[in-house]
């Protein structure tokens, strides 16, 4: 016997129905992932490009056009001009630095050790901590009269007193001298993307078979080969994505700059970011700082083809 | 050229001893297969003389020289891992020339030596492709040109059939067999499979538990066993054994036959066996059933020529026997093998 119900197949596959149909049930599942794209990157997209072509301001945001009149005046600005090479110098030195000591820090915890749990939670401990507060830590660390570091070097003898190594003055000024203020900021940033760039290479080192590392010392490769023709090779698309990452990060952080130096010594240490802040928002020029703000579009762009281009080529490795 | 020995060597990992004061030493151009269980130290043992597992105890020499604390690239060694373990980023050629950069070859002889070793393993055609574009049977070939290439003194091949399927495994156990005579290269080969064992050994080095439990030729292996493990690893089924107070008495199953089929001209033993159970496998059936008093019954199992029809049926009893020259004797105790070897 029968019920109603079971005997009519129509009927059934009307009910299975979305469940049933992949087709349908893979638009709807990636339904909000797009909303959520179109309304928080698509909108303000948009309209960043609309304000960047008008002469929005804070005070009156209504758009009226008015050409390339802003990407002009931006560019013949030196401060604009000394934003976007900072962006590029503080990305790519930091970036450079993090991917050296992500790579040995990697490699470190690769063996094992006592208190390796704890080194790994260490590491791990700047990422978990929101950006801003770990700032503000390293303002401290950093500030003109009571930094820590200083207390360090003059208490060992090399700043403050006559002859030191350091100078004979109490403080070395971290934020107020250019080239230190430069170097805090790379620092700052480098400390930022560590723990992130470590877990990807230490990922990237354990995903090689240890086979493969053992037939190439067999094979009679010393040390050096062996990194230079299994190690780096192998792992370099996954080193690549934790540059590029890093480099996505650090091209668009503007709370480092602002909590630290906001852009100074005078506007030594002006990223694009920063610099579309204080001039879109702060200083009211909306149609300015959204010129300065798509002036990073096409690195990013790029770098987002990029790391697309290389996460598909370590799955084909 | 070409000859190692170990003495005493051990390895400790942590309480466990995975090889426990081993003692070989392999003839010049030989094939030695070490055969045992996994986990029973045969792997650890190659990597020991690979040079990519550092001995606890012990001594190893290659062609006369101490090689105990030397990294592998200084032992002139060639391995073949069970994995292969090919580099994916290279292609063929670079793979197989690998081996002879790190030496610092020349580029031409490297071509020359290259083209050498795929000639001999048949792949010439494939030197510009990707490991991951080779079938298993092909892996398996390059992973052999690489290690042939620059000519080892020793050649150590871990499970290198293990990942090929039946039939094509026959195959490469017989030309990796033939390759090995006409290259002349000792040759150490780590197995668990006793019928690849047999197939490929001059001598088979059976291990268990960390120790050499037995070396000898296929034959002394399988016929005059040294202890009851060997007896019950090697051969399938394994060797019948029965309790006679201290004493085991063993007997291979394909000796164990009806009355009227034995013959031997130093007697036989009869036994009335009652089946109880049979298993037709074509080319043989296998009998398997108990044998002696109620009390002291032990079960046996007989192996009978498929061309020995015979009818036989479950809960029945019939009279085996074994040639007495078939019979072997291992104390109860230590489980070793009592009177001599073969004479």
């Amino acid at each position: 016997m029968r019920g109603p119900s079971v005997s009519n197949p129509a009927a059934d596959s009307a009910r299975g129905g979305i469940l049933d149909r992949e087709g349908a049930l893979a638009k709807l599942m990636i339904a909000p992932a797009i909303l959520y794209i179109v309304a928080m990157i698509g909108v303000p997209f948009v309209l960043a490009v609309l304000y960047s072509l008008s002469d929005a301001t804070t005070g009156d945001p209504s758009i009226k056009l008015v050409g390339l009149r802003n990407f002009a005046a931006a560019l013949a600005d030196p401060v604009f001009r000394l934003s976007l090479w900072n962006t590029v110098f503080f990305t790519l030195a930091s970036q450079c630095i993090v991917v050296l000591l992500s790579r040995l820090l990697a490699t470190a915890l690769l063996k094992t050790f006592r208190g390796k749990w704890l080194v790994r939670f260490l590491i791990m401990l700047p990422w978990t901590a929101p950006i801003s507060l770990g700032t503000i830590g390293w303002l401290w660390m950093l500030d003109s009269i009571f930094s820590p570091i200083d207390w360090v070097l003059r208490y060992v003898g090399l700043l403050g007193v006559p002859g030191a190594l350091l100078g004979g003055g109490t403080n070395l000024y971290y934020l107020g001298i250019p080239g230190l203020a430069i170097s805090s900021i790379i620092l700052v940033d480098v400390w930022r993307i560590l723990p992130l760039a470590t877990v990807i290479q230490l990922a990237g080192l354990s995903s090689i078979p240890k086979d493969l590392l053992e037939a190439a010392e067999v094979d009679g490769a010393s040390p050096w080969r062996r990194t230079l023709m299994i190690t780096i090779p192998l792992t370099l698309p996954i080193t690549s994505i934790a540059f590029l990452f890093g480099v996505v990060f650090t091209f668009t952080d503007l709370v480092v700059v602002y909590v630290l130096t906001r852009g100074g010594p005078v506007h030594t240490t002006q990223v694009l970011s920063s610099w579309t802040f204080f001039k879109g928002i702060e200083g009211g020029d909306l149609a300015q700082g959204a010129a300065i703000s798509l002036f990073m579009f096409p690195v990013l762009a790029a770098v987002a083809i990029l790391i697309l281009r290389m996460a598909r080529r370590t799955e084909v490795v | 050229m070409g000859c190692v020995e170990i003495r005493a060597l051990s390895k400790r990992f942590g309480e466990v001893r995975a090889v426990d004061h081993v003692d070989l030493a392999t003839n010049e151009g030989e094939f030695l297969v070490l055969l045992g269980p996994s986990g029973c130290g045969k792997t650890t043992l190659l990597r020991m003389i690979a040079g990519i597992e550092e001995p606890t105890a012990g001594e190893l020499v290659i062609d006369g020289r101490v090689v105990t604390h030397l990294p592998p690239r200084m032992r002139n060694i060639a391995m073949v891992f069970q994995s292969y373990a090919l580099y994916p980023h290279m292609t063929v050629y670079k793979n197989i020339a690998f081996p002879l950069r790190a030496r610092g070859v020349k580029k031409e002889a490297v071509r020359k030596k290259v083209e050498w070793a795929a000639g001999m393993f048949k792949i010439g055609r494939l030197l510009d492709r990707k490991p991951r574009e080779l079938s298993g049977g092909e892996r398996q070939r390059v992973a052999l040109a690489r290690a042939m290439v620059r000519e080892p003194s020793v050649f150590l091949l871990d499970e290198p059939l293990s990942n090929l399927d039946a039939l094509l495994r026959t195959s490469a156990r017989e030309e990796l067999r033939q390759f090995q005579r006409r290259v002349g290269v000792t040759t150490i080969y780590v197995t668990h499979d006793q019928v690849e064992a047999m197939g490929l050994g001059d001598r088979i080095v059976v291990m268990n538990q960390g120790k050499i439990r037995q070396i000898g030729t296929p034959m002394e292996i399988y016929q005059w066993p040294a202890d009851t493990f060997v007896a019950t690893f090697v051969g399938s089924p394994p060797m019948n054994l029965l309790d006679q107070g201290d004493t085991l008495l063993g007997f291979r199953p394909e000796t164990f036959l009806p009355a009227d089929a034995v013959e031997g001209s130093e007697g036989v033993v009869t036994y009335p066996f009652e089946v109880t159970y049979l298993e037709y496998l074509g080319a043989e059936r296998l009998v398997y059933g108990n044998v002696g008093e109620k009390s002291h019954a032990r079960h046996v199992v007989s192996r009978l020529p498929g061309s020995l029809i015979l009818p036989m049926e479950a809960g029945k009893t019939y009279p085996f026997a074994v040639a007495s020259r078939d019979l072997r004797r291992f104390d109860k105790k230590s489980g070793l093998r009592r009177e001599g070897g073969p004479s």
